[in-house]
């Protein structure tokens, strides 16, 4: 402070050195009092308070300023404080200085003050007292009141020390400023000082410096030339190009295809051009017809179905006028998506079948021209009570023979469809099988394990009495065949009546019986997993049965007698084998391509086999062509139960659970080249399906083109 | 066996194709680099034909792409291009981390460029090539060209994007080759005929576009990126082919015309001039002096006899063509504000019309309101407070359907404020068995020349149809109504017997049956139809069951459809009945 005064007497012409000094000692002041304390922190120093200058704290710094400044102003007050002693001096300072905040110094020293931020005291007093907190309730709304209704808020600092507020005045708020822009706190310090104005504009005789001109400034730099060097090295190998002219040659176009060389590579005819997309139709218009809009119920499907599974990827709108469609949301997400499908989609070249329906329908000759065959239905058969297991016609064609489940044979005549005779045999009847021999009446029957022989009497007292005669004649073999399996017994009084003349019993029970065709052989199947006596063969006139297998191949389904020479048929689950009689040995078998064959009819040339198959199927086979169908039939929805060849016209029918007969005309021509002609004919409805069966047994009339259908609705029923 | 063994999938198709990452990895590219030259170079995967053999013995999913076209990429010079940029991308951000400012300078002025013409040419050989493939480019475009300048891709694409559109729509006002307009929900549809060509493209409505955030915006960008070349290049062709100058300048008589009205309302010249362009109303400036093209006369051939009905037929079609695109020749339209003027005025001026607008819309009005020569004002709002007297107010959808029929329609189903009747698609081509909605049948009367009949037609068609759909109901039934009604018979037959004599016998006339000839040959038809079906083999019943479970489904479709449309009639109807009570 002396020094400052001092400069002030002295005048402005050493004032520089002096202010240098001076701003040294206050540097060092600082940095002692740095040492010790940070800002209002008051120490023991402070009991001597000449060595603590004003400049403890922030505020007394700017007081000091503020008193330079005032010094500069009034001289000769200074002049006066300069005579003075030191210690006067500092009182007069001290009078100078209007705040008493020295007095209230707080003494907790340097600590952090959140210590005594639980506290209502902020520290002590010199004597040892607390320092109380200012009260302070103020809120943020009252903090923010006054800062819009104090015009002195911004110049409002709170001293943590004391807690108290203090405005700055106009002197501290500048030193502040200046301070904050890096000046010096003194406004009339000018850290340029002195200036030598080295340069004048006049030409001096005399250089400033006589030193000489360097060497380097007359050879050419080294360190240019290797910079040279290395751009020219660098352009040379082509990696600093010229800076290229900007040419807009996005926007330029030309004539492209000018010479039109349309060299069509490789790529080109491979390339499949992506489908275009396809064009809308009327539920995309804006105002469409009222059809296409979608009702409440299809809007609701609409929107619960999966995006991909949507026939419309959009709802159609309707809107009144074209001012008021707005922009479709999803405009930008349909372009990317055909830019997704251009890219990323695989393409691949599909063959689209362009077929017309028609003509994928095979031609086949008209039914009409194939004639006669069995077209409605011209009587029905009712009477039995039960299901109608198995009907056979008799070789005359004149009566009509019906097993049914409820346990009785029915004889009617095919003309009237009136019952002419009940037979009760008391169990489930399985099959009838009329003798085919015209001379003779006889009927066979077969329930559980017993086949028992009829004679209905149904004909001319000849061919009764000839068919008695034949039973008869059996009755003197009898004691010569009792050993084996089976028994052959003659019928009681009763039975007798009724026409039972003959019983055969058999270990199992027996599910078909054949006549061969003459008439005299007879084939009952018993089918079993376990044994090999699946199959007998009984001799009517001499009362003899044999059992031709010795080996178990497999559960029998049904058997048949060649009609001409003497081979038979046995079906087994799967293939049907054909057994030369006479040579006693295999000679074909058949495979069936189905799951399980139901029934088998062979055609009366000898040379044609059709079997039924419960998987819906209808195998052909022609048995000089292959031991493989000739032709599969998948015409029934429903197993197929029976088939049944006519004896003379070409045709042969097939019964289904569906409840339909099926008439197929199958021509076969003698010569061996041409393959059977096989067309569908028609197609006969009539029985009721009940309890899941349909029509059980189908057969022919032997003269006319007439078919008999047995059924599960109890009736049977005639086409013709 | 003598030779070496065979390995599995060292030969045939599993050497053919490439998977995707494996082609990646050969042309050595990251992903977005190999999409890129996928989309610039058109190459896109292949279905497999075994798709197991292919991969190896796997059913995994994968995209395969053809060997070849991976080994063409190879030498693709735009592949260098790619790596140059990734190159010159390293070295900016470089230049920028070390702040050597002049080298970013320097980089960016030496920034790689590629151009695209090389692919276009090798991609169509030839010039009909491209144009069948337009379409995409046409939709893109306009999509891009509406883009609001901020935000998604270059100012300059879509600046670009712009003057290409404009410039096709153009050259199709010139070439008056446009042929249909449909408004639909999404846009408005437009198909030209060009060089033979039909192009059909989708304009979106002018809104600004929400962009939706799970598209990548730079797939589009790059295919625009290759479209706008494409097109370019077509456009360039065709304003040759019609002896225009490209890039197209205005005639310069209308420009004067132009000039003296609203020079200083745009700062830069272009700007006003690509205005000016799209506001479609003046001429193009022709290379050549102009030669009447429209007038080209078939030529006549010496030619049979079945051939000249053929001739007939396509000379007829030609001057029908020819009326067609003179459609809106001496008409005067005036369009109003709130009507979307672009398209309208495209539309009209392709027919040969004359089209005015406000001031305020844009640039380049011939003519003003007050003018009394204008024949249709197009207006678009509920009503109008100051009518002229001598010309039509009506509503947009005229110009559009009148477009699509061919014929100038009768206006008073499109004055203001009257319920508007449907607009349909012009695109729909109905075959036989498609439903056909009326108001179609309508307009085809119309377009031969007949006088639109009242409501009568309408009610006769409907009765046909009903009738119609009554007969095949009927196919169906008859066969088993009759076995039916036999067997009821006989059972009334039977139930008499049994009961005997004892029950009074009752005799009842009989009642003639009648035999419909007609009838009863169908049926036989079609059992033997039935039979002929069962004999067919295994594959082609399939497919034959196919076939017909399509047609049946579209049957049933055309059948909903008409039903639909009897409810809503016969609703209107008894609307329109209480309405009167």
């Amino acid at each position: 402070m002396e020094d400052t005064r001092k400069s002030a007497d002295s005048g402005e012409m050493n004032a520089v050195p002096e202010r240098t000094q001076k701003k040294k000692k206050e540097k060092r002041k600082r940095d002692v009092e740095q040492e010790g304390d940070g800002m209002f922190s008051i120490n023991e120093k402070l009991s001597d308070r000449g060595d603590s200058d004003s400049e403890d704290s922030v505020y007394s710094g700017l007081q000091d300023s503020g008193s330079d400044s005032d010094d500069d102003d009034d001289d000769d007050e200074a002049q006066d404080d300069n005579l003075k002693d030191g210690d006067s001096g500092r009182t007069e300072e001290y009078d100078h200085d209007s705040s008493d905040e020295e007095d209230i110094r707080n003494t907790v020293g340097n600590i952090p003050m959140e210590w005594y931020k639980d506290f209502p005291h902020i520290g002590y007093d010199l004597d040892g007292k607390k320092i109380y907190k200012p009260i302070r309730n103020k809120d943020e709304l009252d903090e923010f009141l006054e800062k819009m209704d104090n015009p002195d808020y911004w110049r409002t600092v709170t001293d943590k020390q004391t807690g108290s507020d203090i405005i700055l005045s106009d002197e501290q708020v500048e030193l502040v400023k200046r301070l904050q822009r890096g000046q010096f706190g003194d406004v009339s310090f000018d850290e340029y000082q002195p200036w030598v104005d080295f340069f004048t504009k006049d030409v001096m005789l005399h250089p400033v410096t006589n030193r000489p001109a360097d060497k380097r400034s007359f050879i050419p730099s080294l360190i240019e030339k290797e910079k040279v060097s290395k751009l020219v090295h660098a352009i040379k190998m082509g990696w600093i190009k010229p800076r290229q002219g900007k040419d807009d040659s996005r926007g330029h176009y030309y004539d492209l295809w000018g010479n039109e060389d349309s060299s069509l590579l490789a790529r080109h005819r491979m390339h499949l051009p992506a489908p275009k997309t396809p064009l809308p139709g009327h539920q995309e218009s804006y105002n469409p017809p009222p059809e296409y809009l979608f009702t409440d119920e299809e809007q609701a499907l609409w929107e619960q179905q999966d995006p991909s599974d949507r026939k419309l990827p959009f709802v159609p709108r309707k809107f009144s006028s074209l001012r008021q469609v707005p922009a479709f949301p999803r405009f930008i997400h349909e372009r990317f998506e055909r830019c997704l499908d251009l890219y990323l989609c695989p393409r691949q070249r599909k063959m689209r079948v362009n077929v017309n329906p028609e003509d994928l329908i095979p031609k086949l000759p008209k039914p009409k021209d194939l004639q006669p065959f069995p077209t409605t239905q011209s009587l029905v058969y009712e009477g039995h009570s039960s299901l109608v297991r198995s009907i056979s016609v008799s070789p005359s064609g004149q009566w009509l023979a019906s097993g049914s489940d409820d346990g009785s044979v029915r004889f009617w005549e095919v003309s009237s469809s009136r019952c002419v005779k009940v037979v009760q045999v008391g169990r489930a009847v399985k099959t009838v099988c009329w003798n085919p021999n015209p001379s003779v009446c006889l009927l066979a029957v077969a329930l559980e394990s017993l086949v028992f022989i009829l004679s209905p009497s149904l004909a001319d007292r000849e061919v009764v009495s000839a068919s008695e005669r034949l039973l008869a004649g059996q009755q003197e073999a009898v004691p010569t065949d009792v050993a084996g399996p089976v028994t052959w017994v003659d019928s009681e009084k009763e039975e007798h009546n009724h026409g039972i003349r003959l019983k055969i019993q058999h270990p199992k029970p027996v599910q078909q019986v054949v006549w061969h065709t003459k008439g005299d052989y007879l084939a009952a199947v018993m089918p079993d997993h376990s044994s090999h006596q699946q199959v007998f063969i009984h001799q009517l006139s001499r009362r003899r049965s044999q059992n031709p297998f010795r080996r178990n191949k497999g559960l029998v389904q049904c058997v048949s007698f060649h009609p001409i020479r003497p081979y038979f048929f046995v079906a087994t689950q799967r293939s049907i084998r054909i057994y030369n009689l006479v040579k006693q040995e295999m000679s074909k078998k058949l495979q069936a391509n189905s799951k399980w064959i139901s029934s088998m009819a062979v055609h009366p040339g000898g040379d044609h086999v059709i079997c039924a198959s419960y998987d819906c199927r209808l195998s052909w086979f022609d048995l000089d062509l292959s031991t493989k169908p000739y032709k599969m039939l998948r015409h029934h929805k429903k197993a197929v139960r029976s088939v049944a060849y006519h004896r003379l016209y070409p045709l042969f029918a097939s019964a289904s659970d569906d409840g339909s007969v099926i008439v197929c005309h199958g021509t076969v021509y003698n010569d061996l080249l041409q393959n059977p002609l096989i067309v569908p004919v028609k197609v006969l409805k009539g029985h009721v399906i009940t309890h899941d069966l349909g029509v059980l047994d189908v057969t022919f009339h032997p003269t006319q083109p007439w078919i008999f259908s047995s059924g599960a609705d109890a009736t049977i029923r005639l086409f013709t | 066996m003598g030779g070496l063994q065979k390995k599995k999938f060292e030969s045939g198709s599993a050497t053919n194709y490439i998977t995707r990452n494996k082609a990646r990895k050969k042309l050595q590219l990251s992903l977005p680099d190999f999409r890129r030259l996928c989309i610039l170079k058109g190459i896109y995967p292949h279905e497999p034909k075994h798709k197991k053999k292919v991969n190896k013995g796997s059913t995994a999913p994968r995209t395969f792409y053809l060997l070849k076209d991976i080994r063409f990429l190879l030498h693709e010079p735009i592949v260098g291009k790619f790596r140059q940029y990734k190159v010159f991308v390293r070295k900016l951000k470089k230049a920028y981390g070390k702040t050597e400012y002049s080298a970013v300078e320097r980089l960016k002025d030496n920034k790689p460029t590629y151009k695209l013409d090389h692919i276009v040419k090798e991609r169509y050989p030839t010039f009909i090539d491209a144009l069948r493939d337009i379409e995409d480019a046409l939709c893109m475009c306009f999509l891009f060209s509406t883009f609001a300048r901020t935000g998604k891709c270059h100012v300059q694409t879509i600046q670009l994007c712009r003057r290409l559109t404009v410039e096709w729509m153009n050259y199709v006002v010139a070439s008056r080759a446009l042929r249909k307009v449909f408004i639909s929900i999404k846009g408005i549809y437009y198909q030209a005929e060009v060089m033979g060509q039909l192009i059909t493209w989708l304009v979106p409505y002018q809104f600004s576009h929400d962009h939706p955030t799970d598209v990548d915006y730079r797939v589009m960008a790059t295919f625009t990126e290759f479209y706008t070349t494409l097109l370019g290049f077509i456009n360039f062709r065709l304003y040759h082919s019609l002896n225009l100058v490209y890039p197209p300048k205005i005639d310069s008589e209308t420009v004067q015309e132009l000039k003296c009205e609203n020079d200083e309302d745009y700062a830069l010249n272009s700007e006003s001039y690509l205005e000016k362009l799209s506001a479609l109303s003046a001429s193009l400036a022709r290379a050549t002096s102009a030669v009447d093209e429209d007038d080209v006369q078939l030529d006549h051939f010496p030619v049979d006899e079945e051939d000249f009905e053929k001739m007939e037929a396509r000379e007829k079609e030609q001057k029908q063509q020819e009326a067609h695109k003179k459609i809106f020749e001496g008409l005067k339209f005036f369009l109003n504000r709130e009507v979307p003027r672009e398209s309208l005025a495209f539309v009209i001026r392709c027919f040969g019309g004359e089209v005015s607008w406000d001031k305020s819309v844009c640039i380049g009005s011939p003519y003003d309101v007050t003018d009394e020569t204008i024949t249709h004002h197009i207006v678009d709002r509920p009503s109008i407070d100051k009518p002229y007297i001598n010309r039509y107010y009506i509503q947009p959808q005229w110009v559009y359907d009148c477009v699509n029929a061919r014929v100038l329609l009768p206006v008073e189903d499109y004055f203001i404020g009257v319920t508007l009747p449907p607009h349909l698609s012009p695109f729909v081509e109905e075959t036989d068995g498609d439903y056909v909605p009326p108001e179609k049948l309508k307009m085809m009367a119309l377009q031969r020349g007949e006088k639109p009949a009242e409501e009568n037609d309408e009610s006769e068609e409907e009765e046909e149809e009903d009738e119609e759909e009554e007969a095949a109901e009927e196919e169906d039934d008859g066969e088993d109504e009759e076995d039916e009604v036999e067997e009821k018979n006989l059972k009334k037959l039977e139930e008499q017997r049994s009961k005997g004599k004892s029950l009074q016998v009752k005799v009842t006339p009989g009642k003639l049956k009648v035999e419909n000839r007609a009838r009863l040959e169908q049926e036989e038809k079609a059992e033997e139809k039935r039979l002929a079906i069962m004999m067919m083999k295994k594959r082609e019943k399939y497919l034959y069951d196919k076939i017909m479970f399509g047609k049946k489904r579209k049957v049933r479709e055309a059948n909903k459809l008409a039903e639909k449309r009897k409810a809503h009639d016969d609703a209107e109807k008894a609307k329109k009945k209480r309405a009167r009570k």
